[in-house]
């Protein structure tokens, strides 16, 4: 047992650290506002490693573990939540699937182009009618001679403005259900491939979320991932990865909401003294740094649980996304409480940190389907 | 080009409550954050560039406790080729010539073309470790420097002095440099870097490998203390242009702009 960071973790942390406080912690209230997709940061990411944590270096990443991995995303999303989850989605959920389930064709001409920026990943998994019940999607993919011809639409798709690799799911064989599921990699100029609605979000406002539309889109049967049928696995491999991401942008989004709150409270005099004197401060303060410590510790710990190789941790990811979100949105509320009136204007980050930590309870499985999986591997 | 790059790790104190500790000559640093110097990180850039544009080698050195080596690997991940820890725990009483001639005995063996340091450190504010490392090599120096352009035995250098003037000077390697802050852009370390970073040995020498001979403070910290609170203060009355104009006065009068 060692909770000690590693010299390469510490390093990592260290540099992420100073990275997003100087580089992209300045521009988050703009890209808010604008809702424009961070072009600059992403190249500054790519330059040094960021969009490729857990890639191996022959593919182009710098072959980071999965801790590191949630250090990285913390100290981002504690300066930018929108540019968190980009860079956890192109890692977690574009590269890691790739990474793990690719043949040497696909990772060879894939991943480098993730890790550089040069094209970014996207997951495209949920739909308007299949959200929670992922079984009831509608996207089929026919095999035609060479090509599977995809048909469907996605909504709620993080980067898909501005992706150029999708890991789309398609039905091969509906009558088997979840077993008829397959997983494809889609590039953004095949032609029958669309954008449709841009989502105007109240938070992580500039990760380009948006409709995919499929229109008898001839997808090469090369770029079948893995086996078909193999889908539903796949997507549940990948999402317990993505959720020590989601549960670390989490643990970020409250750091963030602590840190604010307690510079806030320091300055901030009423009574004659400052706020943080008065107990009712302290103890949602108190409240809030245990929370976030030990949310923390439920994401490492899940990271850890990866990198010794267990092929099935959702439990442990799950409790990981689950508590992380929760207290997240908990301590960003508590967080606009201590800062008052002043914390619902938009003079402040608080504001932003609020709308921003909803989402986290929603995306990549509710929280409600986290307490499932959990409840499950309980009584099973 | 051999370059030897000189930095330190410091208790970041800029944003902190800084007490004074029961020995009375240090202060309370178990709640701070420490970090590198801040015109250390100038200068290790620095070092960096002209590695990057002459070749050679880059050896970073600091004089530090083992906390020291994660700054030294910081400097390792961004583009240094092998690092030096001198123990300071192996040693007392470090004032800034002291800890000159500690520098000197760790690199003294090196071959070096340019020596860098920052310019100043955030915790002692000394301003002499740089200019009596010069010294002590038997080689020139320019201290507050801004900016370097070499060919290849001559320098020509920029220093930064008051009311905005900067000073010229041609030099010949090999130099010392004390780095000011500004002069470039110091980088982030890659992920991959930080990877190979991680596994490089830090050599550390202490008692055992520098010869003690002559090698003394020459000022001993006799007390820290905080001043008591001054009595003089002006409440400024008038119209806002009034107290603006009078403000402005007091700031010129002071010679604070």
């Amino acid at each position: 047992m060692n909770f000690d960071l590693t010299n390469d973790q510490k390093m990592l942390q260290d540099q992420v650290k100073k990275f997003a406080d100087s580089v992209l912690a300045p521009v988050a209230p703009d890209i808010d506002k604008s809702g424009e997709f961070p072009w600059d940061n992403i190249k500054k990411m790519a330059e040094l490693g960021l969009l490729g944590i857990i890639i191996p270096e022959e593919y182009g990443g710098a072959g980071f573990d999965y801790i590191s991995l949630a250090i990285a995303i913390e100290e981002i999303s504690r300066a930018c939540a929108s540019t968190g989850v980009i860079v956890a989605v192109n890692n977690s959920l574009a590269g890691y699937p790739i990474m793990q389930f690719g043949n040497e064709e696909q990772k060879k001409k894939y991943l480098p182009l993730l890790c550089k920026g040069e094209k970014l990943g996207a997951f495209g998994l949920t739909e308007p009618n299949a959200g929670s019940d992922v079984a009831a999607m509608e996207t089929t993919a026919r095999l035609d001679g060479d090509h599977y011809i995809l048909n469907g639409t996605k909504r709620f798709i993080t980067n898909a403005g501005e992706a150029g690799i999708y890991m789309v799911f398609a039905y091969t064989n509906k009558e088997l259900k979840h077993k008829g599921m397959s997983t494809f990699i889609v590039e953004r100029d095949t032609p029958g491939f669309s954008l449709g609605k841009h989502e105007d979000l109240m938070g992580i406002r500039a990760t380009a979320n948006c409709e995919l539309i499929f229109e008898d889109v001839k997808i090469p049967r090369e770029n079948l991932l893995g086996k078909e049928g193999e889908g539903f696995k796949m997507c549940m491999n990948t999402l317990d990865v993505s959720r020590i991401d989601i549960g670390a942008q989490a643990v970020g989004i409250a750091q963030s909401a602590l840190d604010e709150s307690i510079k806030y409270s320091k300055e901030r005099k009423t009574f004659g003294q400052p706020i943080c004197n008065f107990q009712m401060v302290q103890s949602m303060l108190a409240e809030m740094a245990t929370e976030i410590q030990a949310a923390r510790m439920l994401v490492y710990y899940a990271g850890h649980c990866k990198n010794k190789g267990m092929t099935r941790f959702s439990k442990e990811a799950a409790m990981a996304k689950y508590y992380a979100s929760s207290i997240s949105v908990d301590v960003a509320r508590k967080a606009v409480q201590i800062h008052g009136g002043y914390g619902y204007t938009k003079d402040y980050p608080i504001e932003r940190i609020y709308r921003d930590a909803k989402i986290l309870e929603l995306y990549e499985g509710t929280n409600e389907i986290q307490k499932i999986i959990i409840a499950r591997e309980l009584t099973r | 080009m051999d370059i030897i790059v000189c930095i330190k790790r410091v208790a970041q104190t800029a944003e902190a409550d800084v007490k004074i500790d029961s020995s009375g000559k240090d202060i309370v640093k178990d709640r701070l954050t420490f970090d590198m110097n801040e015109s250390d990180t100038y200068a290790l850039e620095e070092a960096i560039l002209l590695k990057e544009k002459f070749g050679g080698t880059l050896t970073a050195v600091s004089l530090g406790t083992v906390q020291a080596e994660d700054t030294l690997r910081i400097a390792l991940a961004k583009g240094a080729d092998s690092a030096i820890r001198i123990k300071a725990e192996d040693f007392e009483g470090l004032d800034g010539y002291k800890t000159a001639q500690l520098l000197k005995a760790a690199i003294k063996d090196l071959k070096f073309d340019v020596v860098f340091t920052g310019c100043i450190a955030t915790d002692d504010y000394y301003s002499q470790v740089g200019v009596t490392l010069a010294e002590l090599l038997g080689v020139p120096h320019a201290t507050l420097v801004t900016k370097i352009d070499i060919q290849d035995t001559k320098a020509q250098v920029h220093r930064e002095l008051e009311g905005g003037l900067i000073e010229h000077l041609d030099m010949t390697l090999p130099a010392l440099f004390t780095i000011q802050t500004g002069i470039n852009e110091p980088r982030y370390a890659s992920l991959i870097a930080i990877r190979r970073a991680a596994k490089k040995e830090i050599k550390v020498i202490g008692a055992s490998e520098i010869e003690p001979t002559g090698i003394q403070a020459n000022a001993s910290l006799e007390e820290l203390f905080t001043p008591p609170a001054g009595k003089r203060a002006e409440i400024l009355s008038g119209s806002m242009d009034e107290i603006s104009a009078k403000v402005a006065g007091i700031i010129k009068e002071k010679g604070l702009i």
